[in-house]
């Protein structure tokens, strides 16, 4: 198990520096935020957390191939990843952990342990380089976490329209496609609102497997206790046809 | 050695006082830690700094293991065995993220759903 970090001063010394939980009887939750290097994750993180953005060091046994150079250092390959996250609390005492988790194959033993409980996973992508998410598509697929696509539109980056992306990223009809500007926060929050209304979709009605409701599948899942009807926002490059 | 080391002297698994613990199962990276008002046993003095460090961390209010972990700059693995020995010495509460009361997945998603439209 490897150690702590570089960078910012140290200690927790002044409290008023660490965020607390405001009271104790929040429902936490956590989303993970995942992707290929510099697609925009902790950006995305950033605007939307109410702290500072923290992160852990994980350290892990290598899995896959030696992609770091251990010249002269045969037979131990541990290595140490950043995981970023931050805190979004929300109206109606839910706060919500957003965890940026790293794309590569490598790495998936920790993306499973940060992944256990999610409630789903927003996957960024870029259009300069699509096939750079595939990787991390796979793996929340096989790790059952419902997902949607938020494509991260940086300025220099070439603009197609959603059904190209989907094409070329082998989308699922259901699954959400958005296009955020990770820096902005309204959109970052549209992203999570798209994923979140999938993944609710996905849910099935009434009460949980436990509560042995069979209840055939609401078909108007999408606002049972909301307040808010519709989603209402023309901004939001709508999520995807997941209306039959 | 409170001297804002760059990087930790004491490696991680000297910080759990070198033992490894059974009786971390229920933690996650989101329990919620919070401090009772009993302060820590000498016992858990003498076994390093480490327990003390997360327990001034907790005094003036709740955070989760993840959070705790990073502002002490110390893996999630050891911030639990840190937290189950300071619980167990009745130092630290710790909660699950989720209360128990709020049984069905579907309304805590949809909780969270409420919640994300309303901020937007």
């Amino acid at each position: 198990m490897d150690s702590a970090l570089s960078g910012s001063p140290a200690a927790p010394g002044g409290p008023d520096r660490v965020g607390y939980l405001p009271d104790r009887d929040q429902t936490l939750m956590k989303l993970v935020v995942a992707g290929p290097f510099g697609v925009g994750k902790t950006t995305l993180i950033r605007t939307l957390s109410e702290i500072p953005t923290l992160h852990t060091e994980e350290a892990m046994t290598e899995t896959g191939a030696p992609v770091d150079d251990v010249a002269g250092l045969t037979g131990k390959s541990t290595t140490t990843v950043a995981v970023d996250f931050g805190r979004l609390t929300l109206p109606g005492q839910v706060v919500l952990y957003m965890f940026g988790t790293p794309g590569q194959r490598r790495f998936f033993p920790l993306w499973q342990d940060i992944a256990r409980g999610a409630v789903g996973a927003l996957v960024l992508a870029d259009t300069r380089r699509l096939a750079d998410s595939f990787e991390i598509m796979d793996m929340v697929e096989e790790q059952g976490l419902p997902y949607a696509v938020a494509v991260n539109c940086f300025p220099d980056a070439p603009v197609h329209p959603p059904d190209v992306l989907r094409a070329h990223l082998d989308l699922h009809a259901s699954t959400p496609l958005v296009l955020c500007d990770a820096r902005e926060r309204d959109s970052g929050l549209d992203a999570l609102i798209a994923l979140t209304e999938h993944v609710l979709h996905g849910l099935p009605a009434g009460t949980d497997p436990a509560g042995s409701d069979p209840a055939g599948t609401d078909p108007d899942a999408s606002d049972p206790a909301g307040p808010d009807p519709a989603g209402s926002d023309p901004a939001v490059p709508d999520p995807a046809p997941e209306q039959p | 050695m409170t001297a804002v080391p760059r990087r930790r002297m004491v490696p991680a698994y000297l910080a759990t006082g070198g033992r490894s613990r059974p009786g971390t199962a229920g933690f996650d990276r989101l329990t919620v830690l919070s401090a009772s008002g009993t302060e820590p046993p000498p016992e858990l003095a003498e076994l390093g700094a480490e327990h003390g460090r997360l327990w001034d961390l907790l005094r003036p209010g709740a955070l989760t293991v993840v959070e705790a972990a990073a502002h002490l700059r110390l893996p999630v693995s050891a911030t639990v065995f840190l937290a189950a020995d300071l619980v167990e010495a009745g130092c630290l509460r710790a909660r699950a993220p989720i209360p128990r009361a709020q049984q069905t997945d579907r309304s805590i998603v949809e909780r969270l759903l409420v919640g994300l439209r309303t901020l937007r």
